[in-house]
């Protein structure tokens, strides 16, 4: 029944969502130099992705891309943990976690 | 016994690598006997092999060592052939080569580097042995390199001096010429006949008619390689330089054997040559300049190895004459009989310049026949040889040569070659008396050395002497009753060419007509020499003084290394000197340069790009993320 709710928004509409939630995230990334802001945009990028799949599972009645999701998302605690961390470091050794003070490693 | 053959060359090649290697770790004694008995052992195989051939026994054998080239459809197999020719030649390389190595050891005795040229030595007649006794081309063409190596090693062998070195590079060098002749030549053969083998040639070539230019090319490409071996015109310029070397090697190289590898090799041919009538014409006519050309530079020359260097030069073209005129015979008679005479003079002359401590300019000698008897007894054999008295050897090869040039060209060929007879007699005689007669003119420190030669030089000095004097019999004319001994052994070689080219025999009335006439003109200049160097105590005038134009320019060779130099070496300076400023300065090393400098300047630029901004980075990425998107999008 929930399906066939689902499936009464066009799956365009998820890849639009999709898309548009993506390219926020990639600009936040570009555009953005606190460290933590950077994270969520990919954060966000990860979610889309995640989104798509799960519409695109629903609609073609095949689990396997929310089996994917899952792994996403675990893959994805997993990162945010270490992640986190490394910000974490960043700011203990600069003071700050902004990323253009970053630019050690270069010729 | 003929299947021991492959032993010949195998002697000498252990002496040069017993010698080679031990070098200093053998006695001076030890290493001339080693040396000369590798040569010895060698010249006894080859007589063993003898009486086969002279009763007709024997046939011409072919050794097979080893298949040595087998690429595709060519199979050059490393293997000898003993027949007449091969063995004329052996016994004449090994015969003479093992008295001028007795010869060395009295000659060479103080020298430092004596281990040193006899293993040179017998290197050299190891490659010679390689170049008379290889049954195809290619093994005659090692040892034609073999033997210009030796010639080389040989004449710069006091190589402390520079203008040594120079001759030996210049020996080299023109022989070079020559041999890429010779190599052309072997290449075309290949091509025509698909073999290099001269069983297999000379069959082949029996198919072609005579005349044909395939024929014409390669005996011509192969005469090229013989005017640069055996000093033609105009390639000759070297033998005179490459007196610079030891005497006994003078002797070895320089007038008994090298030089006439080509002489033998056209004779090996003789089949192709018969085939190409107008390579004879060449041949003939090249011989005939280079005779008389290299005999009136002898006239004037005062270096008593200059002299005979021209002389065989000189001798070299009366054995082309030969060949040209097909008298394939004749020309191997004259190269033994030459062998024995101008070895013996040559030898003799090392021992004149032994005895004077050095000094080679015949102006200051003089009245040596007190001080050297035996050396003066034998250069006096050596000198009647060589000027043609009967009944010395140089009389019955140089008047059959004479007499075969009788006929052709309106006698014009016989007219200058009896007239270069005469100019030999004339310069021979000049050398003879300016040596032995009259009175010393050397230093006191000279006059006071001087003495005879020891034993090891003065014996091989009289068996050569004796060689030279009873050698003329090989061939006896066909008026003195007896057969033509040479021509009846060398029948077999020459059998297709005698057929094709009929070789004119001269009247008796005209070969005894040149026999009178050439006595009569000998006793002549004899007569003339003895008066003019003797009583009137002539000498020739010394460098500076200013004499005729004519002879001038005679004595100064004709200038024909100086034009050489101004018409060859200099313009091939200038190229080169041009390559290596434009070519190699400008353009290879500014590839070369270039490619380095580019790899630099990108380096420098691309850095740039790293500039440590994270931001940047990721931006990158995107950027190129979308542009691989969009060509997967709209490209594939």
């Amino acid at each position: 029944m929930l399906t066939q709710t689902l499936k009464t928004i066009p799956i365009e509409h998820y890849i639009y969502l999709s898309s548009i939630l993506f390219a926020i995230g990639v600009l936040g990334v570009l555009i953005r130099r606190n460290a933590i802001i950077i994270f969520m945009s990919i954060e966000l990028m990860l979610n889309a992705v995640t989104l798509l799949l799960a519409a695109f599972s629903t609609y073609r009645s095949d689990a396997a891309g929310q089996v994917f999701v899952f792994f996403i998302m675990v893959v994805a605690a997993a990162e945010v943990a270490v992640g986190l961390a490394i910000i974490v470091m960043i700011f203990r050794n600069i003071k700050s976690i902004d990323i253009n003070l970053l630019n050690k490693l270069k010729w | 016994m003929i299947q021991n053959a492959w032993l010949i060359p195998i002697f000498p090649l252990i002496g040069f690598i017993i010698l080679g290697l031990g070098n200093n770790k053998i006695s001076k004694t030890l290493a001339g006997i080693i040396a000369s008995c590798a040569v010895l052992a060698s010249f006894i195989i080859g007589i063993s092999i003898l009486p086969g051939f002279l009763n007709g026994e024997t046939k011409a054998t072919t050794i097979n060592l080893f298949d040595w080239i087998n690429a595709g459809a060519m199979h050059i197999s490393f293997s000898f052939l003993i027949d007449q020719l091969s063995l004329l030649m052996i016994l004449i390389i090994t015969g003479v080569g093992f008295l001028i190595h007795i010869y060395s050891i009295g000659y060479m005795h103080d020298d430092e580097g004596f281990n040193r040229f006899f293993a040179y030595l017998n290197l050299f007649v190891f490659s010679m042995l390689l170049l008379v006794m290889g049954s195809n081309y290619v093994i005659m063409f090692i040892g034609w390199e073999g033997v210009g190596l030796c010639s080389y090693l040989l004449i710069g062998f006091w190589f402390k001096n520079q203008d040594y070195n120079d001759a030996a590079k210049k020996a080299f060098i023109m022989n070079r010429i020559g041999d890429l002749g010779f190599l052309l030549g072997i290449f075309l053969i290949y091509q025509t006949f698909h073999s290099v083998s001269f069983a297999e040639v000379f069959e082949g070539a029996k198919g072609f008619s005579s005349g044909d230019t395939i024929i014409v090319a390669i005996t011509l490409l192969l005469f090229v390689g013989a005017m640069g071996k055996s000093a033609q015109l105009p390639l000759y310029t070297w033998l005179p330089d490459a007196m610079a070397g030891p005497t006994p090697v003078s002797a070895l190289i320089h007038a008994a054997t090298m030089v006439t590898a080509g002489i033998y090799m056209i004779a090996r041919s003789n089949i192709l040559y018969t085939l190409a009538p107008m390579t004879q014409t060449v041949v003939l006519f090249v011989g005939l300049a280079t005779a008389f050309f290299a005999a009136t530079i002898g006239l004037f020359q005062n270096d008593i190895k200059k002299v005979l260097a021209y002389s065989t030069v000189s001798q070299l073209g009366y054995m082309f004459v030969a060949l040209g005129v097909g008298g394939y015979t004749s020309a191997m008679f004259h190269l033994t009989t030459h062998a024995f005479f101008k070895a013996l003079l040559f030898l003799g002359a090392g021992s004149v310049i032994h005895a004077m401590s050095g000094e080679q300019d015949i102006r200051k000698m003089g009245g040596l026949r007190k001080y050297l008897p035996i050396t003066f007894m034998t250069f006096l054999i050596g000198t009647l040889a060589i000027s043609g008295v009967p009944p010395f050897a140089g009389f019955f090869s140089k008047d059959e040569i004479l007499a075969l040039t009788i006929g052709p060209y309106a006698n014009a060929i016989f007219i200058i070659l009896s007239f270069t007879s005469v100019m030999t007699a004339l310069y021979m005689f000049r050398l003879f008396f300016l040596t032995f007669y009259g009175t010393f003119r050397g230093t006191d420190a000279q006059q006071h050395h001087l003495h005879e030669s020891p034993k090891t030089i003065t014996i091989p000095l009289m068996v050569l002497a004796l060689l030279s004097t009873v050698g003329g019999f090989l061939g006896m004319p066909a008026i003195m009753g007896k057969t033509h001994f040479l021509n009846n052994y060398l029948a077999p070689i020459f059998d297709f060419s005698n057929i094709k080219n009929e070789p004119v025999h001269p009247s008796e009335f005209a070969e005894y007509a040149i026999i009178i006439v050439a006595v009569v003109v000998l006793l002549g200049i004899i007569l003339w020499g003895l008066n003019r160097y003797n009583k009137n105590q002539s000498v020739p005038p010394a460098d500076d003084v200013k004499v005729s134009p004519i002879r001038n320019l005679i004595y100064h060779k004709y200038y024909i290394d100086e034009i050489y130099d101004a018409i060859i070496i200099k313009p091939l300076n200038g190229f080169g000197r041009m390559f290596n400023k434009v070519l190699e300065n400008e353009i290879i090393d500014g590839m070369v340069n270039g490619i380095g400098k580019t790899v630099i300047w990108s380096g420098k630029t691309l850095r740039l790009v790293q500039t440590g901004a994270i931001g940047f980075y990721i931006f990158a990425m995107v950027a190129g993320i979308i542009l691989i998107l969009l060509y997967n999008l709209f490209m594939v």
